[in-house]
């Protein structure tokens, strides 16, 4: 177990700035996840700590110890990747003991950890079959398995569940994080799914264009996003961003639409964020038409045009209107969040 | 609109015509289907074959069709010790050959795959041996080795490393080793080029994954590289073992077999036996006689690969 200090982290392919100087800081036994859109330089980031990418720029150290120039066996770190990597030729066992085999370990020793492991990981009756005999979530199990006998300082996943179907995908999500509280290990987790983000970690890093957009506890960043990018990244259904001004003793949108403000709003506001769960349902509300309603059992879902402004709430009560009809909506003036010009949040 | 005007279509089933069934009978299909390539078969596979086994127990000569001997061919050829020294060669030939194909094909296959520069380059010059024609490359090598006009004995002379031409293919034992290092300079392309596709189809990330598993650069080729190579090393070999072990072309343009028959591989003693000789029963006996080692070359490969458990689906659990 161990902190892990990324400083000023730099990346260059050629000539191509992949990282623009990312620092985070990760406490010992901390689930961090990184999560970006496709291309943001998480991988990338992900395989600087591994040590399978050399660091352009900045620092990366690991228990307190700078690993910029430390080849990724000594780094003492374990890794899952994407498409698992596990070795066709190698049964289960093999796959889980190869590590301590090349370590030359003794037999006993290496038979121990990988049952040990097969327990936790509930592989014991998989143990000689090769990996084409498994199915997706036994090899996702496996490459953790050869992960866990190596007792490392840090976990490492690379988008881990992305070829898993979306059940199995839920189940494994609850497996590792559950796995992560026991062993406490501290473990960086790649994904470009917030739902992943949001559910298993401890801290949410937002990644875009190479450069770290926020960091903090998930319902932070939720409550209190520090910009655009992430206000439209976190949360499902995504926030309402309405670009528009404050006048008319309210914000009124660019599609003309006219919305409450908190009091003291500031008056520089450029975009009024509120996310679909918080709009309700109000007599005195905002008048707009109905353009789909998507009940999902639990909820509904409705996409109201104001003005030219489409919104989206999402409401616990049942919504009997059909498209076309009006609906009057309300805000909750606590819970709307400002940004100014530059894109960042107004205090 | 009254009911009992309302028009009813029924679809009536036609019986269909008696051209229409024939090709619905899956024997008749069969049957058709498969004759052409039969006919291939049984005109240029079998029938050549089937006649060179026939000749092998006959005394056929050139202009006079023999009868019938049984095995007096092969009687008479387990006494010849042209024969005898034939067969050593040829499996000495095949042996030494592909051990030194393939040591330097996966060689050059390990080092193409690295990043290099001009890396497409270099991959079209290493195919160049295999694109000339075989009896131009063996014009060539003649030539190298030619007593009197060698390029190498002209240039070691210059640099005072020997005193007189070198010895290639005037006695028997320098013969054998210029005609096996000819061969594998024409075999080296088609093992690098076939290794490195094999190479090229390995994961990079299982190399990152041993990396991270701490495998030095020994035990990754070791654990990974080797074994997932092992497929088509095992195709890749029975083919050279057979391409080699039946060569004539090389051998017969360079030394035709001399000097004093010490390079005759099985495939040119039979040629000379049966065309320029004439005894077309011995010429045939003893290409037969070829037919047991490369059946076991091609055993090799079957049983080699089959044994290869982890690329198979569940069913051998
Ligand atoms: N080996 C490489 N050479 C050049 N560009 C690369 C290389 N690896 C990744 N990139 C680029 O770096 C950017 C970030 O990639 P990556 O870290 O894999 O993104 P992701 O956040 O989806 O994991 C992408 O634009 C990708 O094209
Ligand atoms: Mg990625």
């Amino acid at each position: 177990m161990a902190t892990v200090s990324v400083r000023q982290a730099k990346k260059v392919f050629g000539s191509t700035k992949i990282l623009h100087g990312v620092d985070v800081e990760i406490a010992d036994g901390e689930f961090v996840v990184l999560v970006g859109p496709s291309g943001c330089g998480k991988s990338t980031l992900l395989r600087m700590i591994a040590g399978l990418e050399n660091i352009s720029g900045g620092e990366i150290a690991i228990g307190g110890r700078v690993v910029n120039n430390v080849p990724p066996k000594d780094r003492d770190i374990a890794m899952v990747f994407q498409n698992y990597a596990l070795y066709p030729h190698m049964t289960v066992r093999e796959n889980m003991a190869f590590s301590m085999k090349l370590a030359k370990a003794p037999a006993d020793v290496m038979e121990e950890e990988v049952k040990r492991a097969a327990k936790i990981l509930g592989l014991d009756a998989l143990l000689d079959r090769y990996p084409r005999q498994l199915s997706g979530g036994q090899r996702q199990r496996v490459a953790m398995g050869r992960a866990i006998v190596r007792h490392p300082q840090v976990f490492l996943f690379d988008e881990p569940l992305s070829n898993l179907d979306a059940k199995l995908r839920v189940q494994m999500r609850s497996e590792i994080k559950e796995l992560q509280q026991r062993l406490a290990t501290t473990t960086i987790y790649v994904t470009h799914d917030q739902i992943e983000a949001m559910t298993m970690a401890d801290q949410i890093v937002v990644m875009n264009g190479g450069r770290i957009e926020q960091a903090g506890a998930p319902l932070a960043l939720y409550d209190r996003p520090a910009n655009l990018f992430v206000a439209g990244f976190i949360g499902s259904p995504a926030m309402n961003l309405l670009p528009g001004r404050v006048a008319d003793g309210g914000f009124r949108t660019d599609g003309g639409a006219l919305l409450p403000l908190p009091p003291g709003a500031n008056a520089q506001a450029a975009t009024y964020g509120i996310r679909p769960e918080h709009l309700m349902l109000a007599d005195d509300g905002v008048e707009g038409t109905i353009v789909l309603v998507e009940p999902t059992g639990s909820e509904t879902q409705v996409t109201l045009r104001i003005g030219e402004t489409q919104i989206i709430g999402a409401f616990r009560e049942r919504v009997q209107g059909r498209p076309g009809d009006l609906l009057r909506v309300a805000p909750d003036l606590s819970l709307v969040h400002l940004f100014g010009p530059d894109g960042n949040r107004l205090p | 609109m009254s009911a009992t005007t309302a028009p009813v279509w029924t679809k009536t089933r036609q019986q269909p015509g008696a051209l229409a069934r024939l090709f619905d009978n899956k024997a008749f299909l069969i049957i058709v289907c498969l004759a052409p390539a039969v006919g291939l078969l049984m005109t240029f596979l079998t029938y050549p074959l089937g006649l060179g086994i026939w000749l092998a127990f006959t005394d056929t000569t050139i202009g006079r069709p023999g009868i019938w001997v049984g095995i007096e061919n092969f009687e008479f050829l387990m006494e010849d010790p042209i024969f005898l020294n034939s067969v050593f060669y040829s499996v000495f030939y095949t042996a030494v050959a592909t051990f030194g194909k393939f040591g330097l094909g996966l060689w050059l296959a390990l080092l193409l795959n690295q990043h290099l520069p001009m890396k497409s380059l270099l991959r079209a010059i290493i195919l160049l041996p295999w694109i000339v024609p075989t009896v131009l490359s063996a014009i060539a090598f003649w030539w190298i080795y030619d007593p009197q006009f060698s390029i190498i004995s002209y240039l070691s002379m210059k640099m005072g490393l020997t005193e007189g031409p070198i010895d290639f293919i005037n006695t028997a034992w320098p013969a054998r080793w210029s005609l096996i290092f000819a061969n594998i300079w024409r075999g080296i392309p088609f093992v690098a080029i076939s290794l490195l596709a094999g190479l090229q189809t390995i994961s990079p990330s299982l190399y990152e994954a041993a990396l991270l598993d701490g495998a030095t650069p020994w035990q990754r080729f070791r654990h990974i590289t080797f074994p997932m190579l092992m497929p088509i090393l095992a195709i890749v070999m029975t083919f050279s073992i057979i391409f080699t072990f039946t060569d004539f072309q090389l051998v017969y343009a360079i030394t035709r077999g001399g000097p004093v028959n010490s390079t005759h591989l099985m495939a040119t003693l039979a040629f000379q036996r049966g065309i320029p000789g004439g005894q077309l029963g011995e010429g045939a006996a003893i290409a037969v006689a070829m037919i047991p080692f490369l059946v076991f070359a091609t055993l090799f490969s079957y049983f080699g690969l089959a044994r290869r458990k982890w690329q198979q689906g569940e069913s051998n659990d």
